[in-house]
């Protein structure tokens, strides 16, 4: 759910690995982000509605993933999935790292995109440091 | 009682203000810095700019010390997440959410939110009461028998479109007496009388069985690949 850059991105991975794969987002034009290859289905709807959920087959899903620009349709969404469609695997993004925090604390498998780019950051910046202009 | 209202659109607005005249301790919270100074104009200094979501805020708010928390927005997400946090980090006592889709509230309850208003289901119970939501129109209740004279109009994909009356099994105590057919000509059915789509049938019935009188006459005859299609084709 969502056909963002990361969506579009993973969408394409799990289709090249062979997986069958549903995207879904409420604009059709997200739809471009996906490679031509791309082997998988389209839907245009919004994944916070029960009927739209329904009619993409979530029921039968073996996993549903959250990552719309909204956090708190990601966390509706992904709740829903888990708890109304019993999917077995959900995972969330939630930009918010306090919202983030309660979610995964309620039980939700949540990523906080913030609080791993922050920490990536700093783990380059504590790395030995790159002599400048170096490269012989 | 500390009630935080996060939404101060038409309903937070009017919400907030029913509030503070009946004498609560009442904060607002709104994104939009044009209706929040809207409100703090006409209502006091009782509103806080920022995202009722955002947990720092909503701290500041004073979460932890509200009785109730009543989110409003117009989204059924942002009230969900509003509720969902005030109750697990919070521990606010009551939380209450305004939902749009009315699919919405069996949703919520699971999701523990146990209170939530729906402004689409009032207006649904209103219309159903007013109108019949089936194409039965009583005409008239006789008095003290219990019987109901009733008008149908056989939908064009109904079960009994092309049967003879006595082949129509119709609940107890219910009879055709009128047929009126898509000229406007009126017949007294007879047993061999044939139905067809677009007639109107005048029936007389008792009032508990007016479904069961409804749904012999309107039924759809076909069935799709999961059972009988309803009415509205899905």
């Amino acid at each position: 759910m969502g056909c963002g850059r990361v969506g579009a991105d993973l969408a394409a991975t799990l289709d090249q690995e062979g997986h069958e794969v549903t995207v879904l987002d409420a604009n059709p034009d997200a739809f471009r982000r996906l490679r031509p290859e791309f082997g998988g289905q389209r839907h245009v709807g919004t994944g916070i509605d029960q009927d739209v959920l329904a009619r993409i087959g979530v029921g039968e899903a073996d996993a549903f993933v959250a990552v719309t620009q909204g956090d708190n349709r990601n966390v509706m969404a992904a709740q829903m999935a888990k708890h109304i469609f019993g999917v077995p695997r959900v995972v969330c993004r939630i930009y918010d790292p306090i919202r983030e925090e309660i979610y995964h604390g309620l039980g939700l498998e949540t990523i906080s995109p913030t609080k791993v780019g922050a920490r990536l950051i700093k783990e380059a910046l504590e790395r030995e440091p790159v002599t400048r202009g170096g490269g012989e | 009682m500390y009630i935080i209202v996060v939404g101060g659109g038409k309903v937070g607005y009017y919400l907030a203000k029913e509030l503070v005249e009946e004498g609560h301790e009442v904060l607002v919270m709104e994104k939009d810095p044009v209706k929040a100074e809207r409100i703090a104009e006409e209502l006091g200094d009782i509103s806080l700019r920022g995202d009722g979501c955002e947990a720092s805020i909503m701290e500041m708010a004073g979460f932890g010390r509200a009785d109730m928390v009543i989110a409003v927005t117009g989204d059924d997400e942002d009230n969900l997440v509003v509720c969902q946090v005030a109750k697990a980090k919070f521990n606010v006592p009551r939380a209450v959410a305004r939902i749009n889709n009315p699919k919405n509230e069996e949703i919520f309850k699971k999701l523990g939110i146990d209170t939530t208003v729906s402004a689409t289901a009032a207006i649904l119970a209103q219309i159903e009461q007013e109108l019949p939501t089936h194409p039965l129109i009583p005409l008239l209740t006789l008095k003290g028998g219990g019987l109901e004279i009733v008008e149908v109009k056989v939908p064009e994909n109904s079960a009994v479109v092309g049967k003879r009356i006595s082949d129509i099994l119709l609940p107890q105590q219910s009879l055709i007496a009128l047929i009126v057919d898509e000229d406007g000509v009126p017949r007294v059915p007879k047993s061999d009388t044939v139905v067809r789509a677009g007639d109107e049938l005048m029936a007389v019935t008792r009032t508990e069985n007016e479904d069961a009188l409804r749904s012999v006459l309107t039924a759809h005859a076909t069935f799709g690949p999961y059972g009988p299609i309803d009415s509205q084709g899905r």
